[in-house]
């Protein structure tokens, strides 16, 4: 991989004010439309500036250290927070949900990731925050989204085919005979994302690390291959993650009584 | 609780049942036993339990106290589907998946608790049909367009086919005419004759407590 300090042009202060220009277009048209969205692209936007400045200052000190406990600290924290917002989008809540997210999120990025750096791409030392930091960020982020599609569907699906999952129980099915469909549902609803993603790869959309690789100066057939292996990479860890998270909601929301719990169930923004 | 038993022990038992809705006693101490070819009518107000008593009874919710015993032995003993399977529980608002009737009634008998069963029986379910005032064409209705009373219809069949010691029925009239019924009712008391049986009912017409029930329970906290 090119080092960082080659390739690309860069970019003065100047020209990042520049950019930011750009927003006036999207003030301009909330403005126009009464959209009310004037605030919350302001925020939004300063948001995104102030996290990624801070975020570069970050990287730059992480890729300085080579103590594997930091740099795995480093990342577990990173799964914590993609734990957790995971479960932020979801429109109902029970006691556990957060354990739930943090264990699949962990559980299946760190298998995956780790799989990656030790057998895949090899970097030296694995655990090279240049290589290990990225993915990482790459194979969560992506994962987040599975989770929280996965969870949201799962349980609204439960909501609203209860009566049918009652009447199964009720003639003797087992809890998991009753609830797989809703189970399998919310699964594949939580893979069409990253399946999409994989469809019109190249085609509709340059991913956004293969573009900066190329911008850094790599071989777009190089770049290339690590597409191949991040997108690999990712939709091994998202199908992980929604598996166990959905698969340990379903533990949750049904008892080995073979009942439906959705008494455990408490609606955002609402204090039981 | 005092009941016209035939050989004395009950089918049903259940002692010191009790139900709370959030702060609310819904009922408590509640001692019930059903004998061989007993027909329990529930009697109480709408939002006094008795939904909530039938679905304590196939414990399609956690107890929240007392004990419950088919045959003589708790639930753990039998397991929950078979439970299940032996006190059938029909829901006020029945429900199908999509497809044909005749599919709602085989999709059950896929489950395990049922696969070593009789299995899918054309013949007895034609003859429910029959007694019912229904042909066989019934069974190829899309069970997502049928009417309210035919959904219930489709229930009813749905548990019967599994032959359930307890039936447990909520309304399961309540959008039928008068003479399906006069029929259903008909069709239950000849089920019941069938074998060591025993319905629960909850209704809200009172002429139908009155002409199906041999004994009432009254809800109360």
């Amino acid at each position: 991989m090119t080092p960082l300090s080659s390739g690309a042009l860069s970019i003065s202060d100047g020209q990042l004010a520049l950019s930011a220009l750009l927003i006036l277009v999207n003030v301009g048209l909330s403005a126009a439309l009464r959209l009310g969205l004037g605030r919350s692209l302001l925020l939004a936007s300063v948001r995104m500036v102030v996290q990624l400045l801070l975020v570069g200052f970050v990287l730059e000190w992480l890729f300085r250290q080579d103590q594997a406990p930091l740099i795995v600290l480093v990342g577990a924290a990173m799964a914590m927070i993609a734990g957790v917002s995971a479960v932020q989008r979801t429109r109902h809540r029970f006691v556990g949900i957060y354990l739930n997210s943090l264990l699949s999120v962990m559980a299946s990025s760190a298998l995956v990731t780790g799989l990656a750096v030790t057998g895949l791409i090899q970097p030296q030392p694995w655990y090279n925050p240049q290589y290990l930091i990225p993915l990482l960020g790459m194979v969560l982020g992506n994962t987040l989204n599975g989770l929280s599609l996965g969870l949201d569907r799962f349980m609204e699906g439960l909501r609203s085919g209860r009566d049918q999952v009652e009447t199964d129980l009720a003639l003797g099915a087992t809890r998991w005979e009753a609830c797989q469909s809703v189970v399998r549902d919310a699964i594949r609803v939580a893979m069409i994302p990253t399946i999409n993603a994989m469809m019109v790869m190249g085609l509709v959309s340059l991913p956004g690390m293969m573009t900066g690789q190329i911008l850094q100066g790599a071989a777009p057939a190089a770049a290339v291959r690590y597409q191949i292996v991040i997108l690999f990479m990712i939709a091994s860890a998202t199908a992980l993650g929604v598996f166990g998270v959905v698969g340990l909601a379903y533990g949750r929301l049904t008892s080995a009584d073979h009942q439906l719990r959705l008494d455990r169930l408490v609606k955002v923004g609402e204090r039981d | 609780m005092n009941s016209a038993t035939n050989d004395g022990s009950p089918i049903l038992s259940a002692l010191g049942l009790e139900r709370r809705l959030g702060a609310r006693l819904l009922w408590s101490q509640l001692d019930l036993e059903l004998a061989v070819g007993d027909r329990l009518g529930l009697v109480a107000p709408s939002g006094a339990g008795k939904t909530l008593l039938l679905r304590t009874l196939a414990l399609l919710d956690p107890p929240q106290a007392g004990t419950l015993s088919l045959r003589g032995r708790p639930p753990a003993a039998w397991g929950l589907p078979r439970w299940r399977a032996m006190v059938a529980y029909l829901a006020q608002r029945p429900v199908a998946a999509g497809g044909t009737v005749e599919a709602n009634l085989r999709a059950p008998w896929r489950f395990r608790e049922h696969r070593g069963g009789s299995g899918w029986c054309c013949g007895r379910i034609t003859g429910w049909l029959a007694a019912l005032g229904r042909d066989s064409t019934f069974l190829s209705y899309d069970a997502e367009r049928l009417s309210g009373g035919e959904l219930q219809l489709l229930a009813l069949l749905r548990a019967l086919q599994f032959d359930p010691t307890v039936l447990l029925l909520d309304e399961p009239t309540a959008s039928l005419d008068g003479v399906t019924t006069a029929a259903v009712e008909a069709l239950l008391i000849a089920w019941l004759a069938a074998g060591p049986r025993a319905v629960v009912l909850i209704s809200h017409d009172g002429e139908q407590i009155h002409r199906f029930a041999n004994r009432t329970l009254e809800l109360q906290p």
